[in-house]
C-alpha cells in the first residue's frame, strides 16, 4: 500500500515537473511561435486554402451554392477535358514549349560560366556580369514589348530578313515561329543571371589543381572537362530538377502577353486556356479541373526526374 | 605561380573572349537601340536607322508619355504597390526566418514541410481567384499585397542568415537579463541589415515588374500598376488619342505611338536602371546565400 502510494506522489510530481517545464518552455519560446505565426496563418489560408478550394474541379461549382454546397459532379469536367479536341493540341503545346525550353536554355548558363571562369582579371568579369545579368530586371511587359517592336513588319530584325530575301516575316502572327521567339527570348532574359550560381561554384575550385593538370599536360578543354565539370555536377543535377519540376507551371505571363490570334495553333497552352474558360467565361469548374490536371502532371514529372537524376547521380537527387 | 597555357590554350582563350563579347553585344545592343530611339524621330528612324545627327533627334515622345495621366497614376501606383508589398513581405520573411532558425522551435521540420509543399503544388488560379474574391479583396490593394506575401525562398534566405548569427551574442544578451523580445528587437534586427536590404530589393523589382495579379484582381484601371499601363500601350497598342491630340491626322498618330512605345519602356524601366549597378552585388548575395546554402 505505502509502495503504491508512494508511486503514485511520485508520478504526480514527475507529472506536475512535466507541466511546469512545458510552460517554462512556452514562457522561454512564445516569441518564436508569434514570430512564425503570420506566415504560417497567411499560408494556410492563401495556399492550403486553394487547395481545399480545389475540389470545385469535382463539383459544379455555383456561387450562391458556395464550394460546400455546390453538387459532387465526379471527373465530369475531366472527361470533357480530356475528351475535347483542344485536349492534345493544348497539352502537346504546354509540354513542347516548356521542354523545349528546358533542354535549350539548361546549359547555356552553364556554357556562360564556364566561360566567365577564363576571364582572370576580376575587374573585366565584375563588368561582363553586370551586362549580362541586366535582362534579368526588365518586366515581361517590356520584354513583349521590345519583341513586337523588333520583330514587326518594319522592325529592326526585319530589316536585315527584307535585305537577305527582299520580303519581311511576320514573326509574331506565325504559329511556327512562336516558341523559338519565346524560348530565344527567354534565354536572353534569363541565361546570365541564372549562371551566377555556376560562377560560384567555380570560383571554390582550388587554382591548384588547375596548376597540376596543366604540368601534366592538360590543355585548357581537358581541365575544363575534369575539373570544372565535376565541381559543378551537383548543382547542375539541382537546377535541373527545380526547372523540371516547373516544367507544366511554365509562365503563363509571357505566353499570354505573345499571344496572337494568329499564333494561337502553337501559343495556346494549359495555363492561358484556364485563365480564358475560367476568368473571362466564368466556367469555374471545368477551369478548375484543367488546372489540377496540369498541376498533378507537374508532381509525376518533378518525382519521375528527380527519381531519374538521383540514379545517374550517385543518389544524389533534391529530396 | 600562373599556369602555363599552350598554344591551343591561349588560342582557345582568344576564342573564349570573342564569345564573351558577343554575348556582352547582344545583350546591350537591343538595350541602346530602345534608348537612342526613344530620342529620334520615328520617321528618321525607318529611313536612316539610328543616327547620332541631332536635327534627327527628339523628345515629343517623353513631353507625351510623361503627360499621359494613365501613365503617371500607374507609376504613382506602382510605387505604392511596391513598396507596401516590400514592407510586408520582408517583416513576414524575417519573422518567420528568425522563429525557423531557433533550435528551440518544436515541429520545424513539419513546418518546413508545409512551407515546401507550396512551393510544388498549389490550387491553382481559380480556387485563389475565388479565395480572393470571397475575402472582398477584388479591388483593393490587398489582392496585389497579400496573397503573395510569404514566400518560402524568402523564409529560406533568413533562416540561413540567421543561422549564421553567433549564438554566444544571444546567451550573452540573456545572462544581461535581456527578454527574447529584447534580443530580437535589439541585437538581432539591427545585425540583419544586410538580408532586410536584399529581401526588400527583391520584393519591391519583382512586385515593380508584375502585371497578373493587378490584371486579375483589379478591374478600376484607376487602380492600374505602370505595367498594365504599359502593356496597353505596348502590346495591345492602345495610344490614348488624346495623348496625341486629335487635330493631328492618322499618319501622325501612327508615327507618335511608335515613339511614345520607345519612351514608355525607357521611363518605366529608369527606376531599376539607376538602382541597378549600386545594388547588384546584394542581388548576387541573395540568389548565392538562397541556393548553395
Amino acid at each position: 500500500m505505502q509502495h503504491s502510494l508512494k508511486t503514485h506522489q511520485e508520478r504526480t510530481a514527475v507529472r506536475s515537473r512535466g507541466i511546469q517545464s512545458g510552460l517554462e518552455y512556452l514562457k522561454k519560446t512564445y516569441l518564436l511561435y508569434l514570430l512564425l505565426a503570420p506566415a504560417l496563418i497567411l499560408t494556410l489560408i492563401f495556399k492550403y486554402g486553394p487547395m481545399y478550394g480545389a475540389v470545385i474541379a469535382f463539383k459544379d461549382f455555383s456561387p450562391i451554392k458556395g464550394i460546400m454546397g455546390s453538387e459532387w459532379v465526379g471527373f465530369k469536367h475531366f472527361d470533357k477535358f480530356l475528351s475535347s479536341p483542344n485536349f492534345e493540341v493544348i497539352f502537346m503545346n504546354t509540354l513542347k514549349l516548356s521542354a523545349f525550353g528546358l533542354f535549350l536554355g539548361f546549359p547555356v548558363p552553364i556554357l556562360l560560366a564556364l566561360m566567365l571562369n577564363q576571364v582572370r582579371r576580376a575587374g573585366v568579369k565584375k563588368n561582363i556580369q553586370l551586362f549580362l545579368y541586366a535582362p534579368n530586371f526588365i518586366s515581361v511587359v517590356v520584354i513583349v514589348g521590345m519583341l513586337f517592336i523588333f520583330l514587326s513588319p518594319t522592325g529592326a530584325i526585319n530589316q536585315l530578313v527584307i535585305w537577305l530575301t527582299g520580303e519581311p516575316v511576320m514573326f509574331m502572327l506565325g504559329p511556327e515561329y512562336f516558341r523559338w521567339i519565346y524560348i530565344l527570348s527567354d534565354i536572353w532574359t534569363g541565361a546570365g543571371w541564372a549562371s551566377i550560381i555556376y560562377v560560384a561554384a567555380l570560383a571554390n575550385v582550388d587554382p591548384e589543381l588547375h596548376n597540376a593538370a596543366s604540368l601534366d599536360g592538360a590543355n585548357l578543354l581537358q581541365r575544363i572537362r575534369h575539373i570544372d565539370l565535376p565541381t559543378i555536377r551537383p548543382i547542375m543535377a539541382i537546377v535541373f530538377i527545380l526547372a523540371a519540376g516547373g516544367i507544366m507551371s511554365i509562365g503563363f505571363e509571357k505566353a499570354y502577353l505573345m499571344q496572337t490570334a494568329m499564333n494561337l495553333p502553337t501559343s495556346e497552352i494549359i495555363p492561358t486556356y484556364v485563365y480564358k474558360i475560367g476568368l473571362q467565361k466564368g466556367d469555374y469548374s471545368y477551369s478548375a479541373a484543367v488546372g489540377l490536371f496540369n498541376s498533378v502532371i507537374n508532381v509525376i514529372l518533378l518525382i519521375t526526374v528527380n527519381f531519374a537524376v538521383k540514379k545517374m547521380n550517385d543518389g544524389d537527387g533534391l529530396y | 605561380m600562373p599556369i602555363k597555357h599552350s598554344r591551343l590554350d591561349r588560342s582557345l582563350l582568344v576564342l573564349n573572349a570573342v564569345f564573351l563579347t558577343m554575348a556582352v553585344l547582344l545583350v546591350i545592343l537591343p538595350l541602346l537601340y530602345i534608348v537612342v530611339a526613344s530620342f529620334m524621330d520615328p520617321s528618321a528612324l525607318l529611313s536612316r536607322g539610328l543616327s547620332f545627327n541631332v536635327s534627327d533627334w527628339t523628345v515629343d515622345g517623353y513631353q507625351k508619355i510623361l503627360s499621359n495621366p494613365a501613365m503617371i497614376r500607374g507609376f504613382g501606383n506602382a510605387v505604392l504597390y511596391s513598396a507596401s508589398f516590400s514592407i510586408v513581405t520582408v517583416l513576414i520573411s524575417i519573422c518567420a526566418g528568425y522563429a525557423m532558425a531557433d533550435a528551440r522551435l518544436r515541429g520545424r521540420t513539419f513546418f518546413m514541410t508545409l512551407f515546401l509543399i507550396t512551393l510544388f503544388f498549389g490550387g491553382g488560379l481559380i480556387p485563389t481567384y475565388l479565395l480572393v474574391k470571397s475575402l472582398g479583396m477584388i479591388d483593393t490593394i490587398w489582392a496585389v499585397i497579400i496573397p503573395n506575401a510569404v514566400n518560402v525562398w524568402n523564409i529560406i534566405l533568413a533562416r540561413t542568415f540567421f543561422k549564421g548569427v553567433p549564438h554566444e551574442l544571444k546567451e550573452a544578451a540573456n545572462v544581461d537579463g535581456a527578454s527574447e523580445m529584447q534580443i530580437f528587437a535589439r541585437i538581432v534586427l539591427p545585425l540583419s541589415k544586410p538580408i532586410i536590404f536584399v529581401l526588400a530589393l527583391y520584393a519591391f523589382v519583382g512586385q515593380w515588374n508584375s502585371y497578373f495579379d493587378a490584371m486579375i484582381y483589379l478591374d478600376n484601371t484607376k487602380l492600374h500598376p505602370l505595367q498594365l499601363v504599359l502593356r496597353s500601350i505596348l502590346i495591345q497598342n492602345q495610344v490614348d488619342p488624346g495623348m496625341i491630340g486629335d487635330q493631328l491626322a492618322m499618319a501622325e498618330m501612327k508615327r507618335l505611338s511608335e515613339i511614345i512605345k520607345y519612351a514608355a519602356i525607357v521611363i518605366s524601366s529608369l527606376p531599376l536602371i539607376i538602382m541597378y549597378p549600386f545594388f547588384q552585388k546584394y542581388f548576387e548575395k541573395g540568389v548565392l546565400v538562397g541556393s548553395l546554402k
